[in-house]
């Protein structure tokens, strides 16, 4: 029971870690911005959706592969598809939307709430 | 002053003092921020796995609802420790190990409305919201309209 937990989360390092690792690799040789990188990062995650890849990676390593942001991409591309079997046309406009309005949604509204209640924190040092 | 008034320095000497940046510019050693993106990235990951253990025990969910409920759960997360200055902290020593999860992407968006909430809400939280989350979502959309497209017309 905790040998079979521990492995997984083992996997679950692995992967979420792996793909941090890559971007690190990026910044490193390139200095490239955060928007640049969620954006990058993104995408490949929607890429490999597309090719049908990515599924492989998240079932190996669960939210390893679906918390970091190319995880969003894949959710993107996976609404995006479901959305058209149903839909058709529509769906294509509709899909990506549905797909990652969780994510949207409470990025944004907590965000504004949070910014109502916090100051700015980083320019008093 | 005009750009034309700006003294036009020889090549080589222009040459000279970008090698002197190149020497001089503070460098962050590789391998200690690989390794730190690797642990922290690592470490967040878990967390999110921790958290759809823990929703999948609470309710019943389908898988689809599980991820996202896992993603906003991390989103709330990520904005919460943004809002409280911890996220930034940690991003001073994680660098894309704290960029690359859904956590950064919830502190993009909570950093920039937090850091302009002074301007006022309509073009200090509102508007100032998207300046990094902004390409996300329009990258987000474009992606998932042109991968539309592509089950539309090729897949089937």
């Amino acid at each position: 029971m905790f040998f079979e937990y521990a492995a997984e989360y083992l996997k679950v390092f692995l992967t979420g870690g792996i793909i941090c690792l890559l971007g690190q690799i990026l910044i490193n040789h390139t200095k490239v911005t955060t928007a640049r990188i969620l954006v990058l990062f993104m995408l490949l995650g929607g890429a490999l959706e597309i090719l049908g890849l990515y599924r492989y990676i998240a079932e190996f390593g669960g939210a390893g592969a679906t918390v970091p942001i190319s995880g969003f991409g894949s959710v993107l591309v996976k609404g995006a598809f479901e959305a058209v079997d149903e839909f058709g046309l529509l769906g294509v406009m509709t899909g990506g939307m549905t797909g990652a309005a969780a994510g949207f949604g409470t990025a944004i509204f907590f965000a504004f709430i949070f910014a109502l209640i916090f100051k700015a924190k980083t320019k008093e040092k | 002053m005009d750009k034309t008034d700006k003294p036009e320095y020889p090549e080589a000497v222009q040459k000279e003092y970008s090698e002197l940046i190149k020497k001089t510019e503070p460098k962050t050693p590789k391998t200690k921020t690989m390794l730190c993106a690797f642990a922290v990235g690592g470490l967040i990951c878990c967390v999110g796995e921790a958290v759809k253990d823990v929703l999948d025990k609470l309710f019943t969910l389908t898988p689809v609802q599980l991820s996202a409920f896992v993603t906003a759960a991390m989103i709330f997360l990520g904005s919460l420790f943004t809002a409280l200055g911890i996220y930034d902290k940690l991003g001073r020593k994680a660098g894309a190990g704290s960029i690359v999860p859904i956590t950064g992407f919830a502190n993009s968006v909570a950093s920039s409305a937090i850091e302009h909430n002074r301007e006022g809400v309509f073009f200090g939280i509102c508007a100032q919201m998207f300046t990094v989350a902004g390409p996300v979502i329009v990258f987000g959309i474009v992606l998932s309209v042109a991968a539309g497209l592509i089950k539309m017309l090729i897949l089937k």
